[in-house]
């Protein structure tokens, strides 16, 4: 496993769009922190950028990886190794990968310019935004054979966490305003990995008195240390059901 | 060594594989010839474990392939087209198998000489031409001495001097008692190895004889002459059975 984890990482950190991801985060994160002398605004702009790009990026860099690799999966699985292990060592290799390039294009600046405790949340959740994502590429990996069908459906769940599920979410609340729906929403956004990420990092930020009733409601519950407990145990099921998900149709798929 | 009953597998409604049995034991040539997609890739994923079959098994040594693992390390699999990670060097992907292949300490690289792979280490995969890519699948599948090679398709795009030097080198594992199953189109490469002739056709096994048996019963010295035999030979029956049906 290690070996395998050692060559897909050797391959990956010569690739270009690797490079590029990292250097486009470095320049933003630079560039925005250097702009105000609001510490909260600043992050507040990097939380934005965060969560729009790292689960597209991650999300389709990876699908388009995996089906890129299949002929080297091919190779790999002629070997004496099992499945799981090599599918495994692959999403190792490729997520240790972007988090480096996360690490070096957010993290590093953020922990020079801003070091507190919302910069921390949002490493950190930057982070599991990437192994979230790049888990979810290798579901669709192993789910479809056809590589551009794969990026379709990388695109579409990417857009679907990112725009589509605010979208139906205000809906619901604007359905259901006569209700009290504060508890039913706590369930529903943990449906969504951005969302929580978001979340995470707003109540560090002290952004929740601008959320109204319900962000009163979020700090209560998500601002304790039970609430973000519960936020990093939701991004750790984000991570770790697809990744098992995939291990198990992966036992079955014909390469 | 290989025993393969009742092998079935449908993709959605074409029936690639449609009832194989067959037994091969060390020491003998294998052709496994049909026209194209009439299951010759298929059946060698499935020896691979690559494809999952629906019905029927595939035992190694006597250990069915579809729970164990293990039996790959003694299989040598040249593929139809070996890609690998882009940015490796060939040195890179060398290197690799040999850490994956802990188990093994001893390198057959009289291919990698051969080929005179060590003079183009250096290049990434990305930068090969279809022939030299070959020429790196058949060493890699050489590497480990395997009891068992699988070569699908491995004299395509290679040229004439190296196509030759491979040859060489598979009679002499041959020589060495060990089995080799290979696919081809160009039948004349396999003129000399072959001992054994599997002919699929629709997924459906046409005959499994020795080359001697088929020289015999078709009268013809050549292997491309002995094939045609065989396809006109099913060729005929079809048209019979399509006569009576109508």
């Amino acid at each position: 496993m290690k070996t395998i984890i050692k060559y897909v990482l050797l391959d990956l950190l010569k690739n270009k769009t690797i490079l590029v991801y990292t250097l486009i985060l470095a320049a933003i994160t630079i560039s925005v922190s250097g702009m105000g002398d609001n510490a909260s605004k600043g992050l507040l702009s990097l939380l934005n950028i965060t969560l729009l790009f790292v689960p597209i990026i991650s999300i389709l860099f990876s699908t388009i990886y995996f089906f890129n690799s299949v002929e080297f999966t091919e190779l790999l699985l002629a070997q004496p190794i099992r499945r799981k292990t090599m599918l495994l060592a692959e999403y190792a290799g490729i997520a240790i990968a972007l988090t480096i390039a996360y690490l070096l294009g957010v993290g590093v600046p953020v922990c020079i310019f801003y070091y507190n405790l919302a910069a921390v949340t949002l490493i950190i959740s930057g982070l599991f935004l990437t192994l979230i994502f790049s888990a979810l590429a290798l579901l669709i990996f192993v789910l479809f054979k056809d590589k551009t069908k794969g990026i379709g459906a990388a695109i579409i769940i990417a857009l679907f966490f990112i725009l589509l599920f605010d979208g139906l979410l205000l809906a619901f609340i604007y359905s259901f305003g006569d209700y009290p729906i504060e508890k039913p929403l706590l369930g529903l956004i943990s449906l969504n990995p951005v969302d929580l990420a978001r979340i995470l990092v707003l109540l560090q930020l002290d952004a929740a008195v601008m959320m109204g009733y319900s962000g009163a409601l979020f700090k209560k519950f998500m601002g304790s240390p039970i609430g973000s407990i519960y936020t990093l145990i939701c991004m750790l099921c984000w991570t770790i059901i697809p990744l098992i998900t995939a291990a198990r149709v992966f036992k079955k798929k014909d390469i | 060594m290989i025993e393969i009953a009742h092998l079935t597998k449908t993709f959605r409604k074409f029936k690639a594989l449609d009832d194989i049995s067959l037994h091969f034991e060390p020491g003998q040539t294998i052709s496994l010839l049909g026209p194209n997609g009439s299951g010759k890739t298929t059946l060698i994923k499935s020896i691979l474990g690559l494809v999952i079959p629906e019905k029927g098994t595939i035992r190694i040594n006597g250990n069915e392939v579809k729970d164990h693992w293990e039996y790959r390390s003694q299989i040598g699999y040249m593929p139809q087209i070996g890609r690998y990670p882009e940015n490796m060097t060939i040195r890179q992907v060398i290197q690799m198998l040999k850490e994956i292949r802990k188990d093994c300490n001893r390198y057959d690289e009289e291919l990698i000489q051969g080929f005179n792979i060590p003079a183009v280490h250096h290049k990434t995969m990305r930068s090969l031409s279809g022939g030299t890519r070959q020429k790196v699948s058949a060493c890699l599948s050489f590497l480990f001495s395997p009891d068992i090679l699988i070569l699908d398709e491995p004299t395509a795009g290679l040229d004439p001097v190296s196509s030759e030097l491979l040859k060489d080198k598979i009679a002499k594992e041959r020589a060495n008692g060990k089995l080799i199953l290979i696919t081809s189109h160009v039948l004349s490469d396999l003129d000399d190895i072959t001992t054994h002739i599997v002919y699929l056709q629709d997924g459906k096994l046409m005959c499994f004889k020795t080359v001697e048996e088929l020289k015999k019963s078709t009268g013809q010295e050549k292997l491309n002459k002995i094939v045609a035999a065989i396809m006109q030979k099913n060729y005929k029956q079809e048209y019979q059975l399509h006569e009576n049906n109508n």
